[in-house]
């Protein structure tokens, strides 16, 4: 992995003062290195969720990008039509879809795998806090096994739905994964995928305060707890070459224990032994899975 | 030029030469023809557009949303079940102030399936704010493309226009086009507030009730303002090119006692009726409504009044049936007629207004009388 520094990240604020986001917010924390990396000559492509309930209320902007929002299915069909509307103009202008996991995972899905099949030109990134956050916590494909949301009370039966394997499968020139725990890392992966034609994906994981149930402060905690635990892996695919992020690599070799990842959050208490075994049997299959393809000539 | 083309074939050339930036589309019956032919065009340089051939309908609108919010002129066409799938899009596009241009080759809704003809589908958009035109002739369908990018770009209105032509009895319907060159009949394309990075923007942001309201009323105000618009280009388009058209078409009316209302085919259909009629010494007319969206002032008075819907609300009725009564002081017979593409000949029109009964509602050939 290249050398990251804090430094090398600009100064540039792109999301004003006193947002309507919570405090601790994931996702805010996201999209602000999210930006940071593009730079101010991009569009923002929303789809109804948490960014779009923050981004202030007309005739104000929380943003100083343009934004369009679109409706909660729509967004990356809606970003094609502005990549191809540039393309015929000419026009460099960078189209990014800025979309929650359920925009994205699920009522969002068939445009998006339609937008890169057609190879569309932009990047789309999904800040996954694995519900409907914006509604106050609904089970979405992304909630993590034995999690707890409104709508699965006695915590969730199901496993996440893979969207990175999704995504693979549509041959994107560039994917990653990232945490808004770890900035640096985010911004080298956005900035990198802005260098690629056609379509990119960066999954993030952005820790919700509210919904996990863990007091504001530790955002970054919690993120930095997923990665370690092995609950979320940081890598990147250029061109379909697996690569893994330091901080997954490090937690390949020794995982802290995933009790202390669920255990600051209200969301998975009272979760079972059983469930929390499969989780970790995850885990396991998928470190597993890194090494094999690691190794693979 | 002169030529002998399908209702779909004469859309698509008419929309190669007003010039879309982008053309969004999805295939779907009897609409195909209009995407295929013009990809057709993409594909052999006669239309220099982005085509972006999505994967859904309700992905077509959107597609079109972002073109048209980046300042380009867009075009999409569908049918029935796509419409219907859109809908959450045609609302958006048209809330957005958004002049995309689309054509609805009116179809029968599912279950059961049913390709065929009828006026449902449309009816189902008509509170969206689209303007919404029904074309009778493979000529007019060509005539009104040009007319609807006009009225849709132009800056009292910029809103999206939907034109409807009926399933199979015009939309396969081979008939004598005569072929324009638009020129500037079609001004390049001025959106205002077009996504600019330069001068960045929110666009569909979160609004207050105050500044949602006020949106509302604009938006109505310019469906009222095109009125005009649509007046005047039309006017222009006749200067220009020869033909004329209105927000109607009457045929022998300004006599007659009792006056037939329709849309789309069933208008032409009703000509020949009227004339059946008129040798047997019924003074009859037909008022074909060629714009549904804004719905014309009609002069009905003293006139009694058959309305024929190839559509219907339940627990309500005839929705043109309706639209007449309540915008005109005039007793009404309903006859509902042609849904799932039933037949209705002119000997039928006519035999609806020889066996009017004022007040009442029919359903042609199944319940005659309600």
């Amino acid at each position: 992995m290249e050398m990251d520094t804090i430094t090398e990240i600009p100064d540039d604020e792109y999301i004003l003062k006193c947002t309507s986001a919570c405090a601790g917010c994931g996702d805010s924390l996201t999209l602000r290195y999210v930006l940071k990396a593009a730079g101010p000559d991009i569009v923002l492509v929303m789809p109804a969720g948490c960014t779009a309930a923050f981004q202030g209320i007309y005739p104000k902007t929380a943003f100083t990008v343009p934004v369009v929002n679109i409706a909660f299915g729509a967004a990356a069909a809606c970003a094609s039509g502005i990549s191809r509307m540039f393309l015929a103009t000419g026009r460099t202008t960078k189209v990014i879809v800025y979309a929650g996991d359920g925009g994205t995972l699920d009522i969002g899905l068939q445009a998006l795998s339609g937008a890169f099949e057609r190879r569309t030109d932009f990047l789309y990134i999904c800040y996954d806090n694995e519900a409907y956050g914006n509604t106050g916590m609904q089970r979405s494909g992304a909630t993590p096994l034995g999690a707890k949301t409104t709508t699965t009370p006695a915590g969730k039966a199901e496993v996440k739905k893979d969207i990175d394997a999704i995504i693979a499968a549509h041959n994107p020139p560039y994917q990653a994964t990232a945490c808004a725990s770890y900035p640096q890392d985010l911004f080298r992966k956005v900035r990198k995928a802005l260098t690629f034609r056609g379509p990119t994906f960066i999954h993030v994981l952005s820790p919700c305060p509210p919904g996990w149930r863990y007091s504001s402060e530790k955002t970054i905690e919690v993120g930095r707890l997923a990665v370690k635990s092995g609950m979320w892996a940081l890598w990147e695919r250029e061109h379909g070459n697996l690569a893994i992020s330091a901080p997954t690599k490090a937690a390949m070799k020794k995982p802290v224990p995933l009790e202390e990842y669920l255990s600051v959050q209200g969301r998975f208490k009272g979760i079972d032994g059983t469930t929390v075994e499969q989780l970790k049997e995850q885990i396991r299959e998928t470190f597993h899975r890194f090494r094999e393809e690691e190794d693979r000539p | 030029m002169k030529k002998i083309v399908t209702g779909n074939k004469a859309i698509a050339e008419a929309v190669r030469d007003a010039k879309p930036d982008v053309v969004a589309a999805y295939p779907i019956t009897p609409q195909t023809e209009i995407v295929e032919t013009l990809a057709e065009y993409v594909s052999s340089g006669q239309l220099a557009s982005q085509y972006i051939a999505v994967e859904s309908e309700h992905s077509a609108m959107a597609a079109c949303i972002g073109a048209s919010t980046a300042g380009g002129r867009t075009f999409t066409a569908t049918s029935s079940q796509g419409l219907l799938y859109m809908h959450e899009m045609t609302n958006w596009a048209a809330g957005a102030r958004l002049p995309i241009v689309m054509a609805n080759v009116n179809r029968t809704l599912a279950p059961g399936w049913n390709i065929w003809a009828e006026h449902t589908d449309a009816m189902q958009e008509r509170d969206t704010g689209w303007l919404q035109v029904f074309v009778s002739t493979v000529q007019e369908a060509y005539d009104t493309i040009f007319m609807a990018f006009r009225i849709a770009e132009h800056n009292k209105v910029l809103l999206p226009v939907m034109v409807n032509l009926d399933g199979f009895t015009l939309s396969h319907i081979m008939q004598p086009v005569d072929t324009i060159e638009p020129g500037d009949f079609i001004p390049p394309i001025h959106l205002p507030d077009s996504v600019d990075p330069k001068n960045p923007k929110g666009y569909g942001t979160i609004t207050g009730p105050g500044d949602y309201f006020r949106f509302r009323w604009e938006l109505a105000h310019s469906m009222r303002e095109s009125v005009s618009v649509i007046e005047e280009t039309q006017s222009e388009f006749a200067k220009r090119f020869g033909r004329t058209y209105g927000l109607t078409e009457e045929y022998r009316c300004s006599d007659a006692d009792v006056v037939v209302v329709s849309l789309g085919t069933l208008g032409k259909e009703a000509e020949v009726a009227i004339d059946i009629l008129r040798d047997e010494g019924i003074k009859a007319g037909s008022l074909r409504l060629r714009w549904f969206r804004p719905f014309p002032e009609l002069d009905l008075a003293g006139k009694e009044v058959v309305v024929i819907d190839r559509d219907y609300s339940f627990g309500f009725g005839g929705v043109l049936a309706h639209s007449i009564r309540s915008k005109n002081l005039v007793k009404v017979y309903s006859v509902i007629a042609g849904l799932g593409g039933q037949e209705v000949t002119y000997d039928d029109i006519a035999g609806f207004i020889r066996n009017r009964r004022i007040g009442g509602e029919s359903w042609f050939g199944v319940n005659d009388h309600v």
